[in-house]
């Protein structure tokens, strides 16, 4: 009797420090979020002179001034971000689980050159090879294209090693093998039995690099010239380096305000597959 | 675009009482008659050289809108502007193609340099033919091949730069080549609180603090008086660096030697003097700090501007309410009208932007007109002083307002725009070299460490060496002074 | 790596060609946008090239020149600072990330709101860093609200100065790695906890477990190769850590150099597009990646114990099948 009292006050003690800490943290996080709102709300002397917790009266002005600005194109900077980001998540993701799967699948002879070549590319500083890539991209006519954004994005290193690492844990060969018993193709095997497997990994790797496209500033700056193809990083960019008549710290941060927006509905959106608690066992079994 | 109302305000205020008013309408309607120049001007460079006929596309490369805005508004044959302003559309057919890539990051000119380096082989009308360069870094390119001589490859002649200030020319002259023009001169003033200079020197007359200021052994004793007083004489460590660096007796670099010039020293002198004194609030260049001690809980006695940041930045950090939420740039409102100019112990500049021609540009003629009209004008400088109070390059028009009795109230009823003309013409920047943007920075940031006291004199001194090295591996030695 | 499935030959038809196939799109795009740009960073590091404005100095073949240079400058301090600031920020990382996916993965403490928290955490990596970097220098200048709160609760008598101090800009730029990273390594470890099937747990909780003997002895083996992952991408990252101590330090690693990273060191290099001295840095922080990698992926993976929990793990499958 005791001791089963005993556990349950220590399990109670245990759900609120966890409670309390979950909290904390929580309110860390958002607590950015808030102080990016509240400045977007501000108009440029007051952000410049230093922190507020409570909003200003700027808001309808920031906003104002950010779609009257025909040089910052809002509404094409975000479908310009979507393009790139979606299509560079899609491709990374789908091509890395591809390599992946070939690499972790099948035997062949140049397996193991692949997979140890693919992880020092990984290790690799892509700094220094940035003005390269835009003597590339300029040669073969691609400069200034939202194409040469996310196509390099089908060679995705990381994210192929992210992928065989999760079926190192999570795929069985059985489940292919069985596939292959009840006649199914390898492609089909691929796209209707691996990668359901893997969704929780997708959904993982697809938030990270839509994320990081998503915000990626200085390769799309080096690639973009025409206004008509620039993400919302450059127009935020542009907005910084406004000369002194127009500079605005109210429309920076309103621009980047706006500018979360649409990577926080996507977030939501695919976070669903790895928060809900619903096991895929028995899509595996 | 979101200020307009305001610069309108603001230049009814410049321009109250003079006639520059008509000037500025008179310039919209009036490019009728200087519309035959460049037709002219592009029939001469047509009988001179028969296969050098002019583009169709005017290929423009800048950081912002400024120039954007200044061309739609100012250039005379501008007939039509693109919805999404990426384009304008000339009298002549000609389809001026704007290329913005901002600053961040050294974005623009990584990509200028590389769509430069490949200007040889690029198409006629994808060539770059103007391209805008800031004082900072102007001289890496107006030192190249790159750029062209304004005199002898476009044709403009003396007497069309006649009234521009020297020193913006000082800056852009290379081997005794001028190789860009600007339409700002961005002379600069110490800006002071006349109550504070009241209470510390008891009169806030600019003539009289001008006298207390004029050379830096006054400037130290006042900033030790200000102090006793409970001011701080500077915001920070970068305030006064401008008047030194401005005023060096040599160029920065010499073949591969970097000689540090005694007036930068003194400069790590005296900041590191007002830091261990309390003479200044130990802030940087833009940052909080630094705004906070320009607005109404401010001790601090004065700071250097430039003509730009006096009626914008100053101006909008001195608002107890701002203008966006219904404040009024009036006395009253925070501190506004508590300041007064003065022109303080150096002269010296901040700020400024400049055009280029870029060689191989197949529209000589036409860049040569925007070069005339938009920096050489007088009426066309008078006009974007009057909207917009940006300060032009142009002196004969500038004296016509600082003539006049115009006064600023937000300067106390002080004619400021007179003191900028003085002082505009003392600047003496013939000591310019490519190597101004990377050193000037290194110098500032790396003694950050010396004055904040984590590293001391000689340790400051070899980051500096580090620092210069890694970024220009050419230069070999540095020589500080004895 | 490629040893465990003893198995999976008996099959007599020959599978290789498809290996071939599914890996081709990947080198294809790598060959045509990565290559040539990579090459060129090795080739060059024994090269002296740069520029001098516009001017273009070499490239002349200098031999191992730049690496005797970059090993006489203070790489090694460079080194510590980078080893040091990923140290900091990473260790919380980690540990608030496991105890995190412990707390959401404990049968007995069944958190409600769950979804909420799992949302949260990860958001603070969706805004720039840039952006971030202008909040907290708002939040820890000088005048700002963390200095008034410390001097208001006289913890300090007078504004901490923390960008002008060493530790203060460390724990900075570690605590701004932190917000922006845990969230994200959270999200890793409970993706893969997640491919565990649950009916090992309730196995377990049949026989009696406790959860925190669950998460050892089943949690954590199963998500080993996760774990792999994240230690070397987070190593990685680290050693290639730039955006964060760049912008609180405005590029010059103050004070005194105690925050330059080596890529920033090497962006420093890249002012004057300096590809002789960038190349060298890079070859040799990817020798250090490589070995470092390397190692921790041998006594990760060659851990015999997590090999067997692999192999029960599917015996276990094979049992609730």
């Amino acid at each position: 009797m005791n001791h089963q009292e005993n556990y349950r006050v220590r399990i109670f003690l245990a759900r609120v420090v966890s409670y309390v800490f979950l909290a904390v943290l929580s309110i860390l996080c958002l607590f950015f979020f808030y102080l990016l709102l509240v400045n977007s709300t501000r108009s440029n002397f007051e952000i410049q002179k230093g922190f507020s917790a409570l909003p200003g009266q700027s808001f309808a002005a920031n906003f104002k001034n950010v779609l009257a600005n025909a040089n910052i194109p809002v509404f094409s900077g975000i479908k310009n971000s979507l393009i790139v980001s979606g299509l560079t998540a899609a491709l990374s993701v789908y091509f890395s689980v591809l390599t992946a799967y070939g690499i972790y699948a099948y035997d062949f002879k140049l397996k193991k050159i692949a997979y140890i070549f693919i992880m020092l590319i990984m290790m690799m500083p892509t700094q220094v090879s940035a003005l390269g890539f835009l003597r590339l991209i300029t040669d073969i006519h691609l400069k200034d294209s939202l194409v040469a954004l996310y196509l390099p994005g089908i060679a995705a290193p990381v994210v192929f090693f992210f992928m065989k690492q999760y079926m190192e844990a999570s795929l069985p060969m059985e489940i292919v093998e069985a596939a292959r018993i009840d006649g199914s193709g390898e492609f089909q095997t691929f796209n209707h039995i691996v990668l359901p497997i893997m969704k929780p990994a997708l959904a993982v790797q697809a938030i990270f690099t839509f994320v990081t496209a998503w915000n990626n500033y200085f390769l799309p700056a080096l690639v973009i010239d025409s206004t008509k193809h620039k993400t919302l990083p450059i127009l935020i960019a542009q907005l910084r380096s406004a000369d002194f008549l127009k500079f605005d710290m109210g429309q920076v941060y309103m621009i980047i305000a706006i500018a979360i927006m649409p990577v926080i509905i996507v977030y939501l959106f695919l976070s669903k597959f790895i928060v809900r608690g619903v096991t895929l066992g028995s899509v595996k079994g | 675009m979101k200020n307009a109302k305001r610069f309108v305000s603001l230049a009814l205020a410049l321009v109250m009482g003079t006639s520059v008013l008509t000037a500025a309408t008179g310039c919209q309607s009036g490019p009728e008659n200087a519309s035959a120049a460049p037709v002219s001007s592009k029939a001469d460079s047509s009988s001179g050289t028969p296969a050098a006929a002019e583009g169709k596309v005017l290929n423009i490369w800048c950081w912002n809108d400024e120039f954007q805005s200044r061309f739609n508004s100012y250039y005379p044959e501008v007939k039509t502007v693109a919805d999404d302003k990426s384009t304008t559309t000339l009298n002549d057919g000609t389809v001026v193609k704007w290329t913005i890539n901002p600053n961040d990051n050294n974005n623009y000119q990584n990509k200028l340099d590389e769509a430069l380096l490949k200007q040889n082989t690029t198409a006629d009308d994808d060539k770059i033919d103007i391209f805008l360069i800031e004082a900072d870094y102007a001289t890496k390119y107006t030192d190249s091949d790159y750029t062209l001589d304004v005199k002898a490859d476009l044709g403009l002649s003396d007497q069309d730069l006649a009234q521009q200030y020297q020193y913006t020319k000082d800056i852009v002259t290379v081997d005794g080549k001028l190789k860009a023009t600007s339409w700002q001169a961005t002379p600069g003033l110490f800006v002071y609180r006349r109550s504070i200079a009241k209470d510390v020197l008891g009169s806030d007359d600019p003539t009289t603090v001008q006298k207390c200021l004029s050379d830096w052994d006054k400037f130290n004793a006042i900033a030790q008086k200000a102090n006793k007083k409970g001011y701080q004489m500077l915001s920070g460590f970068d305030d006064s660096y401008r008047t030194f660096s401005n005023n060096v007796s040599a160029p920065w670099v010499d073949g591969t030697t970097v000689k540090v010039d005694p007036n930068i020293m003194e400069w790590v002198d005296q900041t590191k003097e007002y830091t261990e004194k309390g003479y200044n609030n130990k802030s940087t260049l833009w940052s909080d700090t630094w705004a906070a001690d320009q607005g109404p809980k401010g001790k601090v006695f004065g700071f250097f501007y430039s003509t730009w940041g006096i009626n914008f930045t100053l101006l909008g950090n001195s608002l107890a309410t701002p203008v966006a939420e219904g404040g009024k740039e009036e006395a009253g409102n925070g501190i506004y009208g508590d300041w007064a100019v003065c022109e303080g112990s150096q002269p010296y500049y901040w700020g400024g932007t400049w055009i280029c021609g870029a060689a191989g540009t197949d529209n000589k003629a036409l860049v040569k007109d925007v070069m005339v009209k938009l920096t050489c004008d007088a009426n066309i400088m008078k006009s974007i002083t009057s909207d917009t109070q940006d300060y032009t390059n142009n002196q004969k028009a500038m004296e016509e307002i600082a003539g006049s009795d115009y006064q600023s109230a937000f300067l106390g009823g002080q004619n400021h725009i007179k003191l900028f003309a003085t002082a505009a013409k003392k600047i003496d920047m013939s000591n310019a070299s490519p190597y101004d943007q990377g050193l000037n920075e290194s110098m500032q940031k790396v003694f950050h460490d010396y004055f904040n006291g984590t590293v001391d004199l000689e340790t400051a001194k070899t980051n500096f060496e580090k620092d210069i090295k890694e970024k220009y591996p050419d230069l070999t030695e540095v020589k500080w002074p004895e | 790596m490629s040893n465990k499935r003893p198995n999976r030959k008996k099959g007599s038809v020959s599978y290789a060609k498809w290996g071939y196939i599914f890996i081709a799109p990947f080198f294809a795009a790598f060959a045509i946008f990565q290559l040539i740009p990579l090459a060129s960073t090795f080739f060059y590091s024994f090269f002296e090239f740069y520029r001098s404005g516009l001017k273009q100095i070499g490239p002349n073949f200098v031999g191992l020149q730049n690496y005797i240079q970059l090993f006489s400058a203070d790489l090694p301090k460079y080194l510590g600072n980078t080893l040091l600031l990923w140290i900091v920020g990473f260790i919380p990382q980690i540990v608030i990330s496991m105890i995190l996916a412990a707390l959401f993965t404990s049968l007995s403490l069944r958190l409600r709101v769950q979804g909420f928290f799992k949302t949260v955490i990860y958001m603070p990596n969706l805004i720039m860093a840039s952006a971030f970097a202008m909040l907290f220098f708002a939040l820890f200048s000088d005048s700002g609200p963390i200095n008034s709160a410390l001097v208001s609760l006289h913890i300090t008598a007078e504004p901490i100065r923390f960008l002008a101090n060493v530790w203060g800009t460390r724990s900075l730029v570690a605590l701004m790695n932190f917000l922006m990273w845990f969230g994200n390594t959270t999200i890793l470890l409970m993706a893969a906890i997640m491919g565990i099937d649950t009916g090992l747990y309730e196995a377990a909780e049949i026989d009696g477990c406790s959860s925190w003997q669950m998460f050892w002895k089943i949690t954590l083996p199963l998500i080993n190769p996760i774990l792999v992952y994240v230690l070397i991408t987070s190593m990685i990252g680290g050693l290639q850590m730039f955006d964060v101590p760049q912008i609180l330090t405005n590029g010059q690693g103050s004070p005194n150099r105690t925050s330059t990273t080596i890529i920033m060191y090497l962006n420093n290099h890249l002012f004057s597009k300096n590809y002789g001295m960038a190349g060298a840095v890079s070859t040799v922080l990817f020798l250090l990646c490589a070995v470092l990698c390397l190692l921790v992926f041998k006594v990760l993976t060659q851990d015999e114990s997590g090999q067997k929990k692999r192999k029960s793990h599917k015996a276990a499958k094979g049992a609730v099948k």
